[in-house]
């Protein structure tokens, strides 16, 4: 009987009618295709440029060009531009939560990174 | 899924199954190992719960009876005792890992929760059945895991596992990865019905059922369903990274390896401190439908306290660092946590000044659910503002590791579980279709309230003056203290005692439950008692939860009748 029970459930529960039976927003295959190459040459970018010596750019630039990617994924593969907006601003929400997350625990280790006192076997 | 439909129900049952009645809809233990039916998982998780609870608490008293003597070094060199100080750090450890990860944060959200949040809604179920039993499945094999340490030699960590010396290679660590992945398998039980509650309550609201006509405990579980999505993946993060240390030896947290143990404690803290939210705000949820429905008067400031929710689940990641004021964290961030862990008690205290202006002018009754309640207003009160004495940079250094913290977050903690105590007293007709006596019931309330006090209000005492946490070993100067803590925690069983004699007694011989026996406007008081499979019998038309004109004493069935009947004959399907 949970069986019927939960099926009912389901029928029963969508209060907006919305989705049924309708299939979600098409991407025309050339667009995916052009995304596909802009990864592609990012790619190719990003491994250029891991020998390129910049310094303490090169973490930034990588970082960058795969914010660039991840952007392109969500907007294009994942659909994300022409879902509701809700849906958007929930992803960006949370990569702001991460942001403050990962800043704060950084803000406070990095202020005492000098006084570690580093065991020998780490310095070698 | 049709391994359970009655067709396939092997044939020695011979009761009759009979759909109106939830607990009558098919019989077996696999109707209930098997069971999509979010009642019946409640009630899956309410024994697991209560069954763990007594574990935990057990493991209590087993620190509270070591703690009756000073001097205990000297006494178990002298074979004078029997729990050697290894054995008491595991005793401590396990009460605080089983009562935090088992039972305070899966309590009253998955047990109590998930009985009512459908009905509220006036839905058949929760949008996922499914995840809602693996979510208890996760939970078994997390237990399982966690207990299964106890194999290995126990932690001894204390339920925080803090590093270096949780990684630190050892005999006594030996069940440190049990443990830790335990806890790991019942964070995902955690995000599954914190997943399945956000999905529920947008997707599966009756029409009519707005978001401002929610019963306070839905927003309330609401808020606690974010924080559960966001906040647990991050313990998940932490517990791997400690595994992979552990047994890989990759350099995270332990400075042998180049790793940073204060970076441990954020990572713990950013879900830890969160997760006191998960636990206390179902309870808050409890408290306003508890409060409006035995004064018997409509909430105050509805939007406040649904929004105060929120506001806290939001603000309750900010303060994480508020733990480490003494750990080496840098004065700046100290500073930025202690001034917005003062700032989280604004939307605590809204909620206890809402529902004491609900109580005013209200026509009170004593009823056992409201002295849980009231009992809690007292707890929490005491809880919530030594919580400031804690958060204040100043005072936290003498406070740091002492009782003072003990008691203080038993005061908070221990709240929710008398919360969840008087909602199981309040819901217990609905599940069951039983009344319990009154009278033992009262009784085993204030026991419980009475133990409480005497075991952690010592505990401030003791901690202002020094007494540190966790300690085997302690001056003669605090055994006083320590003596009326224990007596307090031997009171608080005896209460347990009566309370579970109290409602084991009811299933037996209870008078049979009314539908609505406390005068309550919530959907799931205007469906059969105990509800029938699907909830309810016809199509609920949901109105304002905490408007009461629409009911009536009757006296013949001892409960109250609505006067314009919320639920009505099922209309036909094509209505919508």
């Amino acid at each position: 009987m949970s069986h019927s029970h939960a099926a009912h459930g389901h029928a029963d529960g969508h209060a907006d009618g919305h989705g049924h039976g309708h299939v979600g927003h098409v991407v025309p295959t050339w667009l995916l295709g052009l995304v596909l190459v802009g990864l592609l040459i990012l790619t190719g970018i990003t491994v250029g440029l891991s020998g390129v010596p910049m310094g303490r750019f090169n973490t930034l630039v990588a970082m960058a060009i795969a914010t660039v990617k991840a952007t392109l994924v969500v907007m294009y593969f994942m659909h994300l531009r022409w879902d509701r907006p809700f849906n958007a601003i929930v992803l960006v929400s949370s990569v702001l939560f991460v942001a403050l997350f990962v800043g704060l625990a950084m803000l406070d280790t990095a202020t005492y990174q000098d006084l570690l006192i580093t065991p020998e076997i780490n310095r070698r | 899924m049709s391994a359970i439909s009655p067709s396939m129900a092997p044939p020695m049952y011979d009761r009759e199954v009979d759909p109106k009645n939830y607990l009558k809809a098919g019989y077996g233990l696999s109707s209930w190992l098997l069971t999509l039916d979010h009642k019946r998982i409640s009630l899956l998780y309410l024994y697991g719960v209560g069954f763990m609870f007594l574990l935990g608490g057990l493991f209590a008293l087993l620190v509270r009876t070591t703690l009756l003597t000073a001097g205990n070094a000297e006494a178990f060199a002298a074979n004078k005792i029997w729990v050697s100080p290894d054995n008491y750090n595991r005793f401590f450890t396990l009460h605080g890992a089983i009562m935090v990860f088992i039972v305070i944060i899966p309590g009253i959200p998955a047990a109590l929760g998930n009985f009512v949040l459908p009905i509220m809604l006036g839905a058949k179920d929760v949008a996922f059945p499914r995840i809602n039993l693996l979510s208890w499945y996760m939970w078994l094999i997390g237990t399982l895991m966690i207990l299964s340490s106890l194999m290995y030699g126990a932690v001894d960590t204390g339920w925080t596992f803090y590093t270096p010396y949780s990684t630190t290679a050892g005999k006594a660590f030996a069940g440190m990865i049990p443990t830790v992945a335990g806890a790991f398998v019942l964070g995902f039980s955690s995000i599954f019905t914190g997943l399945n509650f956000i999905v529920t309550i947008h997707k599966l609201r009756r029409p009519g059922q707005t978001w401002f006509r929610l019963p306070l405990f839905l927003w309330s579980l609401y808020a606690t369903g974010l924080v559960q999505v966001l906040a647990t993946p991050v313990l998940g993060i932490t517990l791997v990274l400690l595994l992979v240390e552990r047994t890989m030896g990759m350099g995270f947290f332990n400075p042998e390896l180049g790793g940073d143990p204060v970076l441990f404690q954020h990572f713990f803290w950013f879900y830890s401190h969160p997760a006191v939210y998960i636990m206390i705000l179902p309870a808050f949820g409890v408290m306003s439908e508890l409060i409006s429905v035995f004064s018997h008067k409509h909430i105050f400031g509805y939007r406040f306290i649904a929004f105060s929710s929120v506001a806290i689940a939001l603000l309750g990641f900010l303060v994480w660092g508020h733990h480490m004021f003494t750990s080496g964290q840098s004065a700046v961030l100290s500073m930025i946590f202690s001034a917005i862990t003062f700032t989280i008690a604004v939307p605590s205290a809204i909620k206890v000044f809402n529902w004491l202006a609900t109580m005013y002018k209200g026509s009170i009754s004593l009823q056992t659910p409201m002295l849980y309640a009231l009992w809690f207003m007292w707890i929490f009160g005491i809880g919530g503002l030594t919580g400031l004495f804690l958060g204040t940079l100043a005072v936290d250094i003498h406070l740091h590791d002492t009782y003072f913290v003990v008691a203080h977050f038993h005061y908070v903690m221990a709240g929710t579980i008398f919360v969840l105590f008087g909602g199981i007293h309040y819901w217990w007709p609905k599940m069951y279709g039983r009344m319990y006596s009154e009278a033992p019931a009262a009784w085993a309330s204030f026991l419980l309230f009475l133990g409480f006090n005497l075991t952690f209000f010592p505990q401030f005492i003791m901690g202002s003056q020094g007494m540190p946490r966790r300690y085997y070993n302690y001056a003669d100067q605090y055994q006083i203290y320590h003596q009326v803590s224990s007596a307090g925690s031997y009171v608080m069983a005896a209460g347990m005692l009566l309370m579970m004699y109290n409602l084991a007694a009811s299933l037996r011989s209870g008078r049979k439950a009314p539908d609505n026996p406390w005068g309550s406007n919530s959907l799931e008081w205007h469906t059969s008692s105990p509800p029938p499979l699907e909830n309810f019998n016809g199509d609920a038309f949901p109105g304002d939860p905490y408007d009461y004109h629409n009911l009536e004493w009757d006296e013949k069935i001892e409960g109250f009748r609505a006067k314009e009947p919320l639920i009505r004959p099922a209309r036909v399907a094509a209505a919508h």
